[in-house]
């Protein structure tokens, strides 16, 4: 099909806002699948997605549109995932196409996200145009949503479809404007091919699958390619389109089409997203831009609750990782945990995904060490580590100084918050950079924050603190000098590696007393007192002291006790086989864990 | 079942005026007609056993509850009588009933005694009403006085006292009171339980925090008390909470925890025969209707050996290393000598040719016998 007649783009929201919903009936009314096919939400089919009410892998379908001035037209709509940790993803997702519908909530506005995402579409260049969602809600104010995207986004909205995604209320408005708003795509299908890739999975029979935009060129079966970042060189076996959570193979794919790729290839790290496919044999000048090695940001130590399950969390590291080539991780040992995994991750929630995969479909008891990022120790010989676990921290004496990354963050809630948030940000050691009405009851503040002050329990806090109304989004600065320590734990004397962290030298007080009185309640009383310390340096700042145990007896146990008192015994005995043993304190595995968990006083 | 050098006999009576807050015994408040249809069911069960174990040996029977007075005492006559028609029931056996003040008049207890009930278990728990009140017991000191007389007065020369220390609003100064009480009136026996806050039962949603109990060293002050106290009156503790003048220890509960077997009828009452514990069920109207059966448990060598030592170490004479091996065929050592040693060396035990628990140990019993299962 000609290229005047491909309309390749993405939908873009808040989270909550409709997006999936609204996929969901344009894929409906478009001729593609019946209802009956229809799954609740077509683009989300990962379970855990769905629960969440997000989208982590971006998915595409094409779907086919027959137009009132009575023209077929290609849709191709990319999806793209909603969460600030796949940031990079969404940026290549957007690349992929020519336009975007911006899906607003009628009753709950403009969010920070919203925003972010917004901006993200402006600078690829693709047209935006608004939609208004669930005009059906007795709360909805369209017009006041309308003015808010002129005035704030400053794109034309008064002509924009109000609908209901839900009840399917003037969808048709917005297939038309499809067609109209989002331009066709303008590639040379006879120049060299050069196809950016926008996700890939691996597929057991297949190998990976790599998702393109096709800029310019064609590809089709026995073509040998190269992937232009990577270096990878492969001979294509198959190319073709996204049905809705299918593939159907074609004879080729040429300039302006999206589809799929698959060359045999093992690994998905040999087709990172944001890397260009071109013809080996007829290379094109130049990779397309934007090309990002994909970094982790979050860091932290994933043990098996039960040591002889090593063998297993590797199987389903590597099994994740197939599909998932953000996620890093290598083997590292603990003296308090044993064998386990540093692991890499684009974010905390990219964390919290991959900790729940592993448990629920690998059915694996983790235990996990607390979060932290990667600091650059500059020491005093002149070498620079970039550091992801506290225990390989040098000696202070070997340590000229260090840097911690930071972020900008926007932070977008309704006046009413603004102090709160504001010394909630300020607590973070945040430095405030601005603050501007959005509209008379909202605020965009930004500032720039630590980021290991946000991978704890910022969104938490955040939401707390603004009654679940403050939305928040935020990207990489760069590193700058600070005062870091390490704060360790000690368990009645002795060094607990697994429970180390870095922290800014004026919260390492207040962080090592919520730790030890967060301990003192997780471990148990044992023969003898157990002083529980945090430590900087060699010195302790924090104690707290787990009372020896006095009394454990039952008073009672004749004829008709006995199986019972067995099995409490048992029992006993079983919970202390779970524990992990430092010197000669036993310490259950949700120690480990609530220590992630100091919640706002 | 197999057969053995003497068995011992437990009876349960589920039947009670009243079910206290802390109790999670199975015990019903019933009429006289379930009395009846209960105690026809377990004579025909007494009969059923005995077809299937044949006329073995019986060294010691308990009556216990619920309630066993609440019943009339003719049932009880009846059940002796029974047991006795049916199984060898040696002459010089121990022969209990538990009783609570109110129930037990001096005419249903001169019938026990006729009936070759020889010895009786009262249940005091405290001297202090208040205290009383707070358990939801029904009688007051000065009813349990009575009874007491009137046991004596019946002719029981072997009687226990139960008490109980940990009481909500208990304190130091009230519970010697009562042990100083108890003492005066020199029962035979004295049973010292520290209260147990049982899920499934009233004082469970009340107290299952731990709030408005004694604290931890509060309650074991109280229990060292009990050791010294009754010791300068010339008790000696026996048992983790047992506690007798010489020569009268309990012996049907000393099987217990020595692994004798046992027959139990009624319902919710355990067997054991020396291989396997059964658990009858607790439904009074199936057993009513003379559904006697039982769930069983098959115990391998591992299992009689944790028993073996989680029984044994609750007695102050604790085990013999010759008793373990005439029993398994095996050197405790070898079998347990880590544990042994370790809990020695944490100063919980002694290992000699006796093992037994020291007062530290006993403190923590869960702790070490933990290390056996």
């Amino acid at each position: 099909m000609n290229q005047d007649h491909i309309r390749n783009f993405c939908i873009i929201a808040h989270i909550d806002h409709g997006k999936s919903t609204l996929a969901d009936r344009i894929i409906e009314m478009t001729g593609l699948l019946t209802s009956r096919e229809m799954q609740a939400q077509v683009l989300d089919n990962m379970d855990l997605e769905r629960e969440r009410g997000i989208t982590i892998k971006a998915q595409a379908v094409r779907t086919v549109y027959k137009a009132k001035n009575g023209e077929e037209y290609i849709f191709n709509l990319i999806d793209t995932p909603g969460h600030v940790d796949f940031n990079y993803e969404v940026s290549r997702s957007l690349a992929a196409c020519d336009g975007a519908i911006l899906v607003v909530d009628a009753a709950q506005g403009i969010e920070a996200q919203t925003l972010a995402n917004v901006y993200l579409a402006l600078d690829h260049d693709l047209d935006v145009f608004p939609v208004i969602n669930k005009i059906d809600l007795p709360s909805a104010e369209p017009e006041k949503v309308i003015n808010e995207i002129e005035d704030i986004i400053g794109i034309e909205a008064q002509d924009a479809p109000l609908i209901s995604a839900k009840n399917g209320i003037n969808i048709d408005q917005v297939l038309e404007a499809i067609v109209e708003k989002v331009p066709a795509p303008t590639g040379d299908a006879n120049a060299p091919l050069q196809a950016l890739i926008f996700d890939s999975l691996y597929d057991s029979y297949k190998g990976v699958i790599a998702f393109v935009r096709i800029k310019n060129g064609t590809v089709k079966k026995g073509v040998p390619i190269k992937m232009m970042a990577t270096g990878a060189t492969a001979e294509v076996v198959e190319v073709g389109y996204f049905g809705a959570g299918q593939f159907i193979p074609c004879d080729e794919l040429s300039a302006g089409m999206v589809g799929y790729i698959t060359a045999s290839i093992k690994n998905v790290r040999d087709t990172a997203v944001g890397d260009t496919i071109t013809n080996a044999e007829n290379p094109c000048a130049e990779p397309l831009p934007g090309y990002k090695k994909v970094q982790s940001m979050v860091y932290c130590g994933v043990y098996p609750a039960d040591g002889a399950k090593y063998p297993d969390l590797r199987d389903a590291l590597e099994k994740l990782q197939l599909n998932d080539a953000s996620l890093f991780y290598e083997p590292e040992t603990s003296i308090a945990l044993g064998f386990g995994f540093r692991c890499g991750f684009l974010g905390l929630l990219h964390l919290e995904i991959i900790q729940e995969r592993l448990e629920r479909e690998y059915n694996l008891d983790l235990v996990t060490t607390a979060p932290g990022v990667i600091y650059k120790v500059h020491k005093t010989n002149g070498e620079m580590i970039e550091l992801t676990n506290p225990t390989n921290l040098p000696d202070p004496s070997q340590i000229e100084y260090m840097e911690e990354p930071i972020v900008n963050a926007e932070i977008m809630v309704s006046k009413d918050y603004v102090g709160s948030i504001m010394e909630l940000c300020q607590q973070r050691r945040g430095r405030y950079v601005s603050m501007e009405y959005m509209e008379e009851t909202r605020a965009l503040i930004k500032y720039e924050l630590p980021l290991n002050e946000i991978i704890y329990d910022f969104f938490d806090a955040l939401k707390s603190r603004s009654r679940g109304y403050a939305s928040f989004d935020y990207e990489l600065k760069g590193y700058e000098k600070a005062e870091m320590v390490k704060l360790d734990i000690l368990i009645n004397r002795e060094e607990v590696d697994a429970l180390s962290f870095i922290v800014h030298k004026d919260s390492a007080y207040e962080r090592g007393r919520r730790m030890c009185e967060k301990l003192k309640d997780e471990i148990p009383r044992h023969l003898f007192e157990i002083p529980i310390q945090a430590a900087v340096g060699g010195k302790v700042i924090a104690r707290e002291t787990v009372k020896a145990m006095r009394k454990d007896v039952l008073a009672k146990c004749y004829g008709g006790d006995i199986s019972r008192k067995k099995k409490l015994l048992e029992k006993q005995k079983e919970g202390k086989k779970r524990m992990r043993q430092v010197g000669n304190v036993e310490i259950p595995q949700s120690a480990f864990m609530s220590v992630l968990k100091l919640d706002e006083e | 079942m197999k057969s053995s050098d003497g068995y011992e006999i437990y009876v349960h009576i589920p039947f009670c005026v009243r079910k206290c807050d802390y109790c999670d015994f199975v015990s019903f408040a019933c009429g006289a007609d379930v009395h009846k249809m209960y105690f026809d069911a377990l004579l025909r069960q007494t009969d059923e056993t005995a077809e299937t174990v044949g006329r073995v040996p019986v060294v010691s029977v308990f009556i216990g509850g619920g309630t066993p007075t609440v019943p009339d005492a003719r049932y009880i006559e009846a059940v002796l009588c029974k047991l006795k028609e049916k199984f060898d029931v040696s002459p010089d056996a121990e022969i209990t009933i538990e009783a609570n003040p109110n129930s037990a008049s001096v005419e249903k207890l001169k019938v026990y005694r006729d009936a070759g009930v020889n010895r009786l278990s009262i249940g005091l728990q405290s001297s202090e009403d208040s205290e009383l009140k707070m358990l939801s017991r029904l009688h007051n000191y000065e009813e349990f006085l009575e009874t007491y007389r009137d046991a004596r007065e019946a002719g029981f020369d072997n009687i226990n006292i139960d008490i109980m220390s940990a009481i909500p609003g208990q304190t130091i100064e009230s519970y010697r009171r009562t042990l100083e009480r108890v003492v005066e009136l020199n029962p035979e026996h004295i049973s010292a339980y520290s209260l147990i806050v049982e899920e499934g039962t009233p004082f469970y949603e009340r107290y299952k925090d731990g709030k408005g109990l004694p604290d931890e060293d509060t309650e074991r002050e109280m229990y060292y008390l009990t050791k010294q106290l009754l010791h300068e009156h010339g008790y000696e503790r026996y048992e983790i909470s047992n506690y007798s003048k010489p020569g009268r220890e309990c012996r049907h509960n000393l099987g217990y925890w020595t692994r004798v077997p046992y027959l139990g009828f009624g319902i919710a009452a355990a067997s054991f025969d020396g291989e396997k514990r059964y658990q009858a069920h607790s439904d009074l109207k199936r057993f009513c209707d003379g559904d006697f059966s039982a769930e069983t448990e098959t115990l391998s060598e591992t299992d009689a050996m944790a028993e073996f030592m989680f029984l044994g170490l609750r007695l102050v004479r604790g085990i013999s290393k010759a008793d373990f091996k005439k029993a398994f065929g095996r050197d405790i050592d070898e079998v347990y000598g880590e544990q042994l040693n370790k809990l020695a060396e944490e100063g919980l035990l002694v290992n000699d040719e006796r093992v037994m628990l020291t007062d530290k140990g006993m403190d923590v019993a869960n702790y070490c016998m933990s290390e056996f299962v």
